[in-house]
Protein backbone atom coordinates (compact mmCIF):
# COMPACT_ATOMS: atom_id res chain seq x y z
CA UNK A 1 0.00 0.00 0.00
CA UNK A 2 2.82 2.38 0.84
CA UNK A 3 4.48 1.90 -2.51
CA UNK A 4 1.29 2.28 -4.51
CA UNK A 5 1.52 6.04 -4.84
CA UNK A 6 3.02 6.83 -8.22
CA UNK A 7 3.92 10.45 -7.80
CA UNK A 8 5.27 10.38 -4.29
CA UNK A 9 8.97 10.76 -4.85
CA UNK A 10 9.71 11.71 -1.23
CA UNK A 11 8.25 8.51 0.05
CA UNK A 12 10.15 6.38 -2.44
CA UNK A 13 13.56 7.96 -1.93
CA UNK A 14 12.96 7.92 1.82
CA UNK A 15 12.13 4.24 1.83
CA UNK A 16 15.22 3.40 -0.24
CA UNK A 17 17.58 5.40 2.01
CA UNK A 18 16.06 4.02 5.18
CA UNK A 19 16.18 0.51 3.77
CA UNK A 20 19.93 0.83 3.14
CA UNK A 21 20.65 1.97 6.69
CA UNK A 22 18.23 -0.58 8.16
CA UNK A 23 19.92 -3.34 6.21
CA UNK A 24 23.25 -2.20 7.58
CA UNK A 25 21.89 -2.33 11.11
CA UNK A 26 20.11 -5.66 10.76
CA UNK A 27 23.11 -7.35 9.17
CA UNK A 28 25.25 -5.79 11.89
CA UNK A 29 23.31 -7.73 14.49
CA UNK A 30 24.27 -11.10 13.05
CA UNK A 31 27.47 -10.52 11.13
CA UNK A 32 30.17 -7.88 10.91
CA UNK A 33 33.35 -8.12 8.79
CA UNK A 34 35.52 -7.88 11.90
CA UNK A 35 34.82 -7.99 15.61
CA UNK A 36 33.78 -4.37 16.31
CA UNK A 37 35.77 -4.31 19.54
CA UNK A 38 38.87 -6.25 18.43
CA UNK A 39 41.93 -4.02 18.56
CA UNK A 40 44.82 -4.34 16.18
CA UNK A 41 47.90 -2.22 16.91
CA UNK A 42 49.35 -2.99 13.48
CA UNK A 43 46.36 -1.49 11.65
CA UNK A 44 45.88 1.91 13.33
CA UNK A 45 44.49 4.85 11.35
CA UNK A 46 44.19 2.93 8.12
CA UNK A 47 42.41 4.96 5.43
CA UNK A 48 39.62 3.20 3.53
CA UNK A 49 41.09 0.28 1.61
CA UNK A 50 40.00 -3.13 0.33
CA UNK A 51 40.34 -5.02 3.61
CA UNK A 52 38.80 -2.16 5.66
CA UNK A 53 36.28 -0.42 3.36
CA UNK A 54 35.76 2.46 5.80
CA UNK A 55 39.24 2.42 7.35
CA UNK A 56 40.23 1.81 10.98
CA UNK A 57 40.34 3.95 14.11
CA UNK A 58 42.94 4.76 16.75
CA UNK A 59 42.85 1.21 18.17
CA UNK A 60 42.90 -0.43 14.76
CA UNK A 61 39.21 -1.39 14.99
CA UNK A 62 37.33 -1.80 11.73
CA UNK A 63 35.09 1.22 11.25
CA UNK A 64 32.57 -0.51 8.99
CA UNK A 65 31.98 -3.14 11.67
CA UNK A 66 31.60 -0.46 14.29
CA UNK A 67 29.24 1.60 12.15
CA UNK A 68 27.12 -1.48 11.55
CA UNK A 69 26.88 -2.28 15.22
CA UNK A 70 26.44 1.33 16.23
CA UNK A 71 23.60 1.81 13.77
CA UNK A 72 21.95 -1.26 15.25
CA UNK A 73 22.15 0.16 18.76
CA UNK A 74 20.90 3.56 17.66
CA UNK A 75 18.04 1.91 15.83
CA UNK A 76 17.12 -0.22 18.81
CA UNK A 77 17.17 2.72 21.21
CA UNK A 78 15.13 4.93 18.88
CA UNK A 79 12.52 2.28 18.16
CA UNK A 80 12.04 1.48 21.83
CA UNK A 81 11.86 5.17 22.64
CA UNK A 82 9.17 5.73 20.03
CA UNK A 83 7.33 2.66 21.26
CA UNK A 84 7.25 3.77 24.89
CA UNK A 85 6.47 7.38 24.08
CA UNK A 86 3.78 6.54 21.55
CA UNK A 87 2.13 3.82 23.62
CA UNK A 88 1.73 5.97 26.70
CA UNK A 89 1.15 9.12 24.66
CA UNK A 90 -1.62 7.56 22.60
CA UNK A 91 -3.40 6.17 25.64
CA UNK A 92 -3.16 9.45 27.55
CA UNK A 93 -4.15 11.46 24.47
CA UNK A 94 -7.06 9.20 23.66
CA UNK A 95 -8.48 9.30 27.18
CA UNK A 96 -8.10 13.04 27.66
CA UNK A 97 -9.29 13.94 24.18
CA UNK A 98 -12.28 11.65 24.33
CA UNK A 99 -13.54 12.40 27.80
CA UNK A 100 -12.40 16.01 28.17
CA UNK A 101 -13.33 17.78 31.37
CA UNK A 102 -11.09 18.68 34.26
CA UNK A 103 -8.90 15.58 34.01
CA UNK A 104 -8.10 16.64 30.47
CA UNK A 105 -7.18 20.12 31.72
CA UNK A 106 -5.00 18.76 34.50
CA UNK A 107 -3.12 16.26 32.36
CA UNK A 108 -2.60 18.74 29.56
CA UNK A 109 -1.12 21.32 31.93
CA UNK A 110 1.23 18.61 33.20
CA UNK A 111 2.02 17.94 29.57
CA UNK A 112 2.81 21.62 29.05
CA UNK A 113 5.13 21.52 32.02
CA UNK A 114 7.02 18.55 30.57
CA UNK A 115 7.16 20.14 27.13
CA UNK A 116 8.54 23.36 28.59
CA UNK A 117 11.66 21.43 29.58
CA UNK A 118 14.02 20.74 26.70
CA UNK A 119 13.80 16.96 26.28
CA UNK A 120 17.59 16.59 26.46
CA UNK A 121 17.59 18.31 29.84
CA UNK A 122 14.79 16.09 31.07
CA UNK A 123 16.62 13.01 29.86
CA UNK A 124 19.74 14.27 31.62
CA UNK A 125 17.85 14.42 34.90
CA UNK A 126 16.67 10.86 34.37
CA UNK A 127 20.16 9.62 33.59
CA UNK A 128 21.51 11.29 36.69
CA UNK A 129 18.90 9.52 38.75
CA UNK A 130 19.06 6.12 37.02
CA UNK A 131 22.65 5.87 35.85
CA UNK A 132 24.11 5.24 32.39
CA UNK A 133 23.33 2.46 29.97
CA UNK A 134 21.14 2.01 26.94
CA UNK A 135 18.02 0.89 28.77
CA UNK A 136 18.09 4.00 30.90
CA UNK A 137 18.52 6.11 27.78
CA UNK A 138 15.43 4.44 26.33
CA UNK A 139 13.42 5.08 29.45
CA UNK A 140 14.56 8.69 29.76
CA UNK A 141 13.90 9.57 26.14
CA UNK A 142 10.66 7.60 26.06
CA UNK A 143 9.22 9.59 28.95
CA UNK A 144 10.50 12.85 27.52
CA UNK A 145 8.68 12.18 24.24
CA UNK A 146 5.30 11.20 25.71
CA UNK A 147 3.80 14.72 25.56
CA UNK A 148 4.46 15.16 21.85
CA UNK A 149 2.32 12.13 21.03
CA UNK A 150 -0.29 12.81 23.67
CA UNK A 151 -0.89 16.30 22.31
CA UNK A 152 -1.37 15.20 18.71
CA UNK A 153 -3.63 12.29 19.59
CA UNK A 154 -5.63 14.34 22.03
CA UNK A 155 -6.53 16.97 19.47
CA UNK A 156 -7.52 14.28 16.97
CA UNK A 157 -9.75 12.56 19.50
CA UNK A 158 -11.33 15.83 20.57
CA UNK A 159 -12.11 16.54 16.91
CA UNK A 160 -13.55 13.13 16.14
CA UNK A 161 -15.52 12.93 19.36
CA UNK A 162 -18.08 15.38 17.98
CA UNK A 163 -18.44 13.69 14.62
CA UNK A 164 -21.67 12.02 13.59
CA UNK A 165 -20.21 8.59 13.08
CA UNK A 166 -19.05 8.58 16.70
CA UNK A 167 -22.48 9.73 17.81
CA UNK A 168 -24.12 7.01 15.80
CA UNK A 169 -21.77 4.39 17.22
CA UNK A 170 -22.68 5.63 20.67
CA UNK A 171 -26.37 5.46 19.78
CA UNK A 172 -25.91 1.86 18.73
CA UNK A 173 -24.75 1.29 22.27
CA UNK A 174 -21.03 0.78 21.63
CA UNK A 175 -18.90 1.13 24.76
CA UNK A 176 -16.44 3.97 25.26
CA UNK A 177 -13.44 1.70 24.85
CA UNK A 178 -14.80 0.31 21.64
CA UNK A 179 -15.55 3.75 20.25
CA UNK A 180 -12.11 5.01 21.19
CA UNK A 181 -9.99 2.21 19.87
CA UNK A 182 -12.10 0.57 17.19
CA UNK A 183 -13.83 3.61 15.72
CA UNK A 184 -11.70 6.69 16.31
CA UNK A 185 -8.21 5.22 16.50
CA UNK A 186 -7.95 4.14 12.85
CA UNK A 187 -9.08 7.62 11.83
CA UNK A 188 -6.10 9.18 13.59
CA UNK A 189 -3.55 7.14 11.62
CA UNK A 190 -2.95 9.77 8.92
CA UNK A 191 -1.80 12.09 11.70
CA UNK A 192 -0.23 9.49 13.95
CA UNK A 193 2.04 7.90 11.33
CA UNK A 194 3.98 11.06 10.39
CA UNK A 195 4.24 11.89 14.08
CA UNK A 196 5.76 8.48 14.78
CA UNK A 197 8.24 8.97 11.95
CA UNK A 198 9.26 12.42 13.13
CA UNK A 199 9.43 11.06 16.66
CA UNK A 200 11.82 8.35 15.49
CA UNK A 201 14.07 11.00 13.97
CA UNK A 202 14.02 13.07 17.10
CA UNK A 203 14.91 9.98 19.08
CA UNK A 204 17.89 9.25 16.81
CA UNK A 205 19.14 12.80 17.23
CA UNK A 206 18.50 12.85 20.96
CA UNK A 207 20.31 9.55 21.45
CA UNK A 208 23.21 10.82 19.35
CA UNK A 209 23.47 14.03 21.34
CA UNK A 210 23.24 12.19 24.65
CA UNK A 211 25.91 9.69 23.73
CA UNK A 212 28.00 12.49 22.29
CA UNK A 213 27.78 14.30 25.61
CA UNK A 214 28.85 11.11 27.36
CA UNK A 215 25.53 10.45 29.11
CA UNK A 216 24.28 7.83 26.70
CA UNK A 217 25.41 4.28 26.02
CA UNK A 218 28.57 3.01 27.64
CA UNK A 219 31.21 0.64 26.21
CA UNK A 220 31.19 -2.14 25.08
CA UNK A 221 27.89 -0.92 23.58
CA UNK A 222 28.54 1.41 20.74
CA UNK A 223 26.11 3.84 19.13
CA UNK A 224 26.49 6.36 16.36
CA UNK A 225 26.52 9.29 18.78
CA UNK A 226 29.12 7.61 20.94
CA UNK A 227 31.32 6.97 17.92
CA UNK A 228 30.98 10.55 16.83
CA UNK A 229 32.30 11.81 20.14
CA UNK A 230 35.11 9.24 19.97
CA UNK A 231 36.12 10.20 16.46
CA UNK A 232 36.34 13.87 17.33
CA UNK A 233 39.71 13.40 19.00
CA UNK A 234 41.19 11.85 15.87
CA UNK A 235 39.73 14.25 13.40
CA UNK A 236 43.08 15.03 11.76
CA UNK A 237 44.60 11.54 12.03
CA UNK A 238 41.51 9.61 10.85
CA UNK A 239 38.94 12.01 9.35
CA UNK A 240 37.12 9.10 7.68
CA UNK A 241 35.97 7.83 11.09
CA UNK A 242 34.03 10.98 11.78
CA UNK A 243 32.95 11.32 8.18
CA UNK A 244 31.42 7.88 7.81
CA UNK A 245 29.75 7.91 11.22
CA UNK A 246 28.27 11.31 10.55
CA UNK A 247 27.15 10.28 7.11
CA UNK A 248 25.27 7.28 8.48
CA UNK A 249 23.36 9.52 10.85
CA UNK A 250 22.61 11.94 8.03
CA UNK A 251 21.41 9.14 5.76
CA UNK A 252 19.16 7.70 8.45
CA UNK A 253 17.66 11.06 9.38
CA UNK A 254 17.23 12.12 5.77
CA UNK A 255 15.60 8.83 4.79
CA UNK A 256 13.18 8.83 7.69
CA UNK A 257 12.35 12.53 7.23
CA UNK A 258 11.52 11.92 3.60
CA UNK A 259 9.23 9.07 4.60
CA UNK A 260 7.56 11.39 7.08
CA UNK A 261 7.18 14.09 4.45
CA UNK A 262 5.80 11.58 1.97
CA UNK A 263 3.29 10.23 4.49
CA UNK A 264 2.14 13.71 5.32
CA UNK A 265 1.56 14.48 1.66
CA UNK A 266 -0.39 11.29 1.26
CA UNK A 267 -2.45 12.04 4.32
CA UNK A 268 -3.23 15.44 2.73
CA UNK B 1 -45.27 3.95 22.58
CA UNK B 2 -43.29 7.14 22.89
CA UNK B 3 -44.64 9.88 25.05
CA UNK B 4 -43.02 13.24 25.69
CA UNK B 5 -44.61 15.14 28.56
CA UNK B 6 -43.96 18.80 29.26
CA UNK B 7 -40.32 18.59 28.17
CA UNK B 8 -38.08 21.56 28.87
CA UNK B 9 -34.46 21.61 27.73
CA UNK B 10 -31.86 24.24 28.40
CA UNK B 11 -28.17 24.05 27.54
CA UNK B 12 -25.94 24.62 30.52
CA UNK B 13 -23.95 27.32 28.76
CA UNK B 14 -26.96 29.25 27.50
CA UNK B 15 -29.50 31.42 29.28
CA UNK B 16 -32.69 30.50 27.47
CA UNK B 17 -34.60 27.29 27.01
CA UNK B 18 -34.47 25.84 23.50
CA UNK B 19 -37.34 23.47 24.16
CA UNK B 20 -40.09 25.03 26.23
CA UNK B 21 -42.58 22.51 27.46
CA UNK B 22 -43.61 20.27 24.60
CA UNK B 23 -46.05 17.36 24.63
CA UNK B 24 -45.88 14.77 21.88
CA UNK B 25 -46.94 11.17 21.48
CA UNK B 26 -46.01 8.65 18.84
CA UNK B 27 -48.37 5.71 18.76
CA UNK B 28 -47.56 2.14 17.73
CA UNK B 29 -46.90 1.93 14.01
CA UNK B 30 -47.44 5.63 13.51
CA UNK B 31 -45.28 7.94 11.42
CA UNK B 32 -45.23 11.31 13.10
CA UNK B 33 -43.65 14.32 11.45
CA UNK B 34 -42.02 17.03 13.49
CA UNK B 35 -41.60 20.16 11.40
CA UNK B 36 -40.31 23.61 12.07
CA UNK B 37 -37.64 26.00 10.91
CA UNK B 38 -33.96 25.72 11.85
CA UNK B 39 -33.45 26.48 15.50
CA UNK B 40 -37.02 25.68 16.48
CA UNK B 41 -35.80 22.90 18.76
CA UNK B 42 -36.77 19.85 16.75
CA UNK B 43 -33.29 18.35 16.61
CA UNK B 44 -32.75 19.00 20.31
CA UNK B 45 -35.99 17.14 21.00
CA UNK B 46 -34.77 14.24 18.88
CA UNK B 47 -31.40 14.20 20.62
CA UNK B 48 -33.14 14.09 23.98
CA UNK B 49 -35.20 11.11 22.89
CA UNK B 50 -32.22 9.26 21.49
CA UNK B 51 -30.20 10.00 24.61
CA UNK B 52 -27.40 11.89 22.87
CA UNK B 53 -27.74 14.88 25.14
CA UNK B 54 -26.73 13.95 28.65
CA UNK B 55 -27.33 15.82 31.84
CA UNK B 56 -23.76 17.14 31.85
CA UNK B 57 -24.67 19.42 28.96
CA UNK B 58 -28.33 20.21 29.47
CA UNK B 59 -30.79 20.92 32.22
CA UNK B 60 -34.04 19.11 31.62
CA UNK B 61 -37.48 19.04 33.06
CA UNK B 62 -40.41 16.78 32.19
CA UNK B 63 -40.69 13.17 31.05
CA UNK B 64 -39.81 11.07 28.05
CA UNK B 65 -41.46 7.67 28.29
CA UNK B 66 -40.80 4.79 25.92
CA UNK B 67 -43.09 1.82 26.52
CA UNK B 68 -43.46 2.68 30.16
CA UNK B 69 -39.75 3.26 30.71
CA UNK B 70 -38.64 6.66 31.93
CA UNK B 71 -35.72 7.69 29.73
CA UNK B 72 -34.69 10.90 31.46
CA UNK B 73 -34.26 9.36 34.87
CA UNK B 74 -32.95 5.98 33.66
CA UNK B 75 -29.43 4.92 34.56
CA UNK B 76 -26.67 4.61 32.01
CA UNK B 77 -26.98 0.85 31.83
CA UNK B 78 -30.70 0.87 31.08
CA UNK B 79 -30.14 3.58 28.51
CA UNK B 80 -27.40 1.69 26.78
CA UNK B 81 -29.76 -1.25 26.43
CA UNK B 82 -32.48 0.91 24.96
CA UNK B 83 -30.27 2.90 22.64
CA UNK B 84 -29.44 0.97 19.56
CA UNK B 85 -32.09 -1.65 20.22
CA UNK B 86 -35.41 0.01 20.91
CA UNK B 87 -34.54 3.41 19.49
CA UNK B 88 -32.44 3.74 16.37
CA UNK B 89 -31.44 6.91 14.60
CA UNK B 90 -30.88 7.86 10.98
CA UNK B 91 -28.90 11.05 10.55
CA UNK B 92 -29.14 13.82 8.01
CA UNK B 93 -25.71 13.53 6.43
CA UNK B 94 -25.01 9.87 5.62
CA UNK B 95 -21.41 10.59 4.63
CA UNK B 96 -20.45 11.97 8.02
CA UNK B 97 -22.50 9.44 9.96
CA UNK B 98 -20.34 6.59 8.70
CA UNK B 99 -16.84 5.91 9.90
CA UNK B 100 -14.67 6.65 6.84
CA UNK B 101 -12.06 3.98 7.58
CA UNK B 102 -14.34 1.10 8.47
CA UNK B 103 -15.95 -1.21 5.93
CA UNK B 104 -19.73 -1.06 5.53
CA UNK B 105 -20.39 -4.54 6.91
CA UNK B 106 -18.92 -4.14 10.39
CA UNK B 107 -20.60 -0.76 10.74
CA UNK B 108 -24.01 -2.17 9.94
CA UNK B 109 -23.42 -5.00 12.38
CA UNK B 110 -22.23 -2.78 15.19
CA UNK B 111 -25.45 -2.88 17.22
CA UNK B 112 -25.71 -6.65 16.91
CA UNK B 113 -22.18 -6.98 18.23
CA UNK B 114 -23.06 -4.82 21.20
CA UNK B 115 -26.52 -6.11 22.01
CA UNK B 116 -26.51 -9.77 21.06
CA UNK B 117 -24.10 -12.67 21.21
CA UNK B 118 -24.63 -13.90 17.70
CA UNK B 119 -21.66 -15.51 16.00
CA UNK B 120 -19.74 -13.71 13.30
CA UNK B 121 -21.41 -15.66 10.51
CA UNK B 122 -24.90 -15.05 11.91
CA UNK B 123 -24.23 -11.34 12.26
CA UNK B 124 -23.03 -11.22 8.69
CA UNK B 125 -26.11 -13.04 7.48
CA UNK B 126 -28.41 -10.66 9.34
CA UNK B 127 -26.53 -7.63 8.03
CA UNK B 128 -26.72 -8.87 4.45
CA UNK B 129 -30.44 -9.46 4.89
CA UNK B 130 -30.92 -5.94 6.23
CA UNK B 131 -29.02 -4.52 3.26
CA UNK B 132 -31.33 -6.49 0.96
CA UNK B 133 -34.34 -5.18 2.91
CA UNK B 134 -33.42 -1.61 2.05
CA UNK B 135 -33.42 -2.59 -1.63
CA UNK B 136 -29.70 -2.57 -2.24
CA UNK B 137 -28.23 -4.83 -4.91
CA UNK B 138 -24.93 -6.70 -4.78
CA UNK B 139 -25.05 -6.70 -1.00
CA UNK B 140 -22.03 -9.00 -0.72
CA UNK B 141 -19.99 -6.42 -2.56
CA UNK B 142 -21.35 -3.47 -0.59
CA UNK B 143 -20.61 -5.32 2.63
CA UNK B 144 -16.90 -5.15 1.81
CA UNK B 145 -16.81 -1.55 0.59
CA UNK B 146 -15.76 1.64 2.34
CA UNK B 147 -18.23 4.53 2.72
CA UNK B 148 -16.45 6.74 0.17
CA UNK B 149 -17.04 4.13 -2.51
CA UNK B 150 -20.84 4.50 -2.28
CA UNK B 151 -23.18 7.28 -3.36
CA UNK B 152 -25.16 9.41 -0.90
CA UNK B 153 -28.42 7.60 -1.60
CA UNK B 154 -26.80 4.20 -1.15
CA UNK B 155 -25.18 5.32 2.08
CA UNK B 156 -28.49 6.54 3.42
CA UNK B 157 -29.94 3.13 2.65
CA UNK B 158 -27.02 1.55 4.47
CA UNK B 159 -27.71 3.82 7.45
CA UNK B 160 -31.34 2.76 7.43
CA UNK B 161 -30.28 -0.88 7.18
CA UNK B 162 -28.07 -0.41 10.24
CA UNK B 163 -30.94 1.28 12.06
CA UNK B 164 -33.56 -1.39 11.35
CA UNK B 165 -31.24 -4.32 11.98
CA UNK B 166 -32.09 -4.76 15.68
CA UNK B 167 -35.82 -4.35 14.90
CA UNK B 168 -36.29 -1.17 16.93
CA UNK B 169 -39.64 -0.06 18.25
CA UNK B 170 -38.94 3.51 17.25
CA UNK B 171 -36.96 4.86 14.33
CA UNK B 172 -35.82 8.43 14.74
CA UNK B 173 -35.12 10.02 11.39
CA UNK B 174 -33.47 13.42 11.65
CA UNK B 175 -33.89 15.01 8.22
CA UNK B 176 -32.77 11.82 6.50
CA UNK B 177 -33.53 13.09 3.01
CA UNK B 178 -32.27 16.66 3.15
CA UNK B 179 -28.85 15.87 1.71
CA UNK B 180 -30.25 13.82 -1.16
CA UNK B 181 -31.61 14.79 -4.55
CA UNK B 182 -35.33 14.61 -5.20
CA UNK B 183 -35.54 11.22 -6.94
CA UNK B 184 -33.48 9.48 -4.30
CA UNK B 185 -35.47 11.34 -1.67
CA UNK B 186 -38.71 9.87 -3.00
CA UNK B 187 -37.22 6.37 -3.01
CA UNK B 188 -36.04 6.69 0.58
CA UNK B 189 -39.48 7.89 1.66
CA UNK B 190 -41.12 4.92 -0.03
CA UNK B 191 -38.64 2.68 1.72
CA UNK B 192 -39.44 4.17 5.13
CA UNK B 193 -43.15 3.79 4.47
CA UNK B 194 -42.73 0.17 3.49
CA UNK B 195 -40.62 -0.64 6.54
CA UNK B 196 -43.18 1.04 8.75
CA UNK B 197 -45.98 -0.99 7.17
CA UNK B 198 -44.18 -4.33 7.19
CA UNK B 199 -42.57 -4.17 10.58
CA UNK B 200 -45.03 -2.00 12.45
CA UNK B 201 -42.14 0.22 13.43
CA UNK B 202 -43.03 3.70 14.69
CA UNK B 203 -41.19 6.57 13.07
CA UNK B 204 -40.51 10.05 14.36
CA UNK B 205 -39.61 11.97 11.25
CA UNK B 206 -37.94 15.33 11.67
CA UNK B 207 -37.88 17.66 8.74
CA UNK B 208 -38.26 21.21 7.57
CA UNK B 209 -39.57 20.03 4.24
CA UNK B 210 -43.36 20.17 4.40
CA UNK B 211 -43.89 18.34 1.12
CA UNK B 212 -41.92 15.38 2.37
CA UNK B 213 -43.81 15.31 5.63
CA UNK B 214 -47.13 15.48 3.84
CA UNK B 215 -46.23 12.47 1.67
CA UNK B 216 -44.99 10.34 4.53
CA UNK B 217 -46.61 11.11 7.85
CA UNK B 218 -49.90 10.21 9.40
CA UNK B 219 -49.63 12.94 12.00
CA UNK B 220 -47.73 16.21 12.11
CA UNK B 221 -46.53 18.39 14.94
CA UNK B 222 -45.34 21.90 14.13
CA UNK B 223 -42.67 23.46 16.29
CA UNK B 224 -41.89 27.13 16.65
CA UNK B 225 -39.38 28.61 19.06
CA UNK B 226 -39.25 25.56 21.27
CA UNK B 227 -42.99 25.00 21.49
CA UNK B 228 -45.43 22.86 19.61
CA UNK B 229 -47.93 25.24 18.09
CA UNK B 230 -50.01 22.69 16.25
CA UNK B 231 -50.44 18.93 16.39
CA UNK B 232 -52.91 16.90 14.37
CA UNK B 233 -53.61 14.50 11.51
CA UNK B 234 -51.64 15.40 8.39
CA UNK B 235 -54.62 16.36 6.28
CA UNK B 236 -56.15 18.33 9.10
CA UNK B 237 -52.96 20.36 9.56
CA UNK B 238 -52.39 20.94 5.87
CA UNK B 239 -55.95 21.83 4.86
CA UNK B 240 -57.17 23.56 8.00
CA UNK B 241 -54.14 24.96 9.76
CA UNK B 242 -55.11 26.62 13.03
CA UNK B 243 -51.97 28.34 14.26
CA UNK B 244 -50.86 31.47 12.38
CA UNK B 245 -47.32 30.05 12.15
CA UNK B 246 -48.55 26.91 10.42
CA UNK B 247 -50.61 29.01 8.03
CA UNK B 248 -47.51 31.00 7.14
CA UNK B 249 -45.45 27.84 6.66
CA UNK B 250 -48.02 26.28 4.36
CA UNK B 251 -48.41 29.49 2.39
CA UNK B 252 -44.67 29.40 1.82
CA UNK B 253 -44.73 26.03 0.03
CA UNK B 254 -43.96 26.73 -3.61
CA UNK B 255 -46.73 25.53 -5.89
CA UNK B 256 -47.04 25.40 -9.64
CA UNK B 257 -49.64 28.11 -9.87
CA UNK B 258 -47.59 30.50 -7.79
CA UNK B 259 -44.52 29.92 -9.90
CA UNK B 260 -46.47 30.69 -13.03
CA UNK B 261 -47.77 33.88 -11.50
CA UNK B 262 -44.29 35.27 -10.87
Amino acid sequence: MLLHQKENRYLRIGIVLTAIVTLLAVVGYVWTPYDPTAMNAAAKYLPPCLSHPLGTDNFGRDILSRVMQGTGTTFFISLCTVFIGALVGVIVGALTGYFGGWIDEAIMRLNDAVTAFPSILLALVFITLLGFGKYNVILALGVAFIPSYARVIRSEFARHREMNYVKSARLMGASHGRIMFRHIMPNTLPVLLPTLVIGFNNAVLAEASMSYLGIGVKPPDVSLGYMLSESQSYMSAAPWYMLFTGMTIVLLILGVSLIGEGLQQRGG
Amino acid sequence: MLEIRDLHVQFRDSDHECVRGINLTVGDGEIVGLVGESGSGKTVTAMMVSGLLKSDRVITHGDIILDGCQLLSAGDETLQKIQGRDICVVFQEPMSAMNPVMRIGPQVEECLRVHTDLSKAERRERALQALRDVELNNVEEIYRKYPHELSGGMLQRVMIAAAILPNPKLLLADEPTTALDVTIQAQILELLKRLNRERGMSVLFISHNLNVVRKLCTRVAVMEKGQIVEDGATDQVFYHPQAPYTQKLIAAIPTRSKRRGE
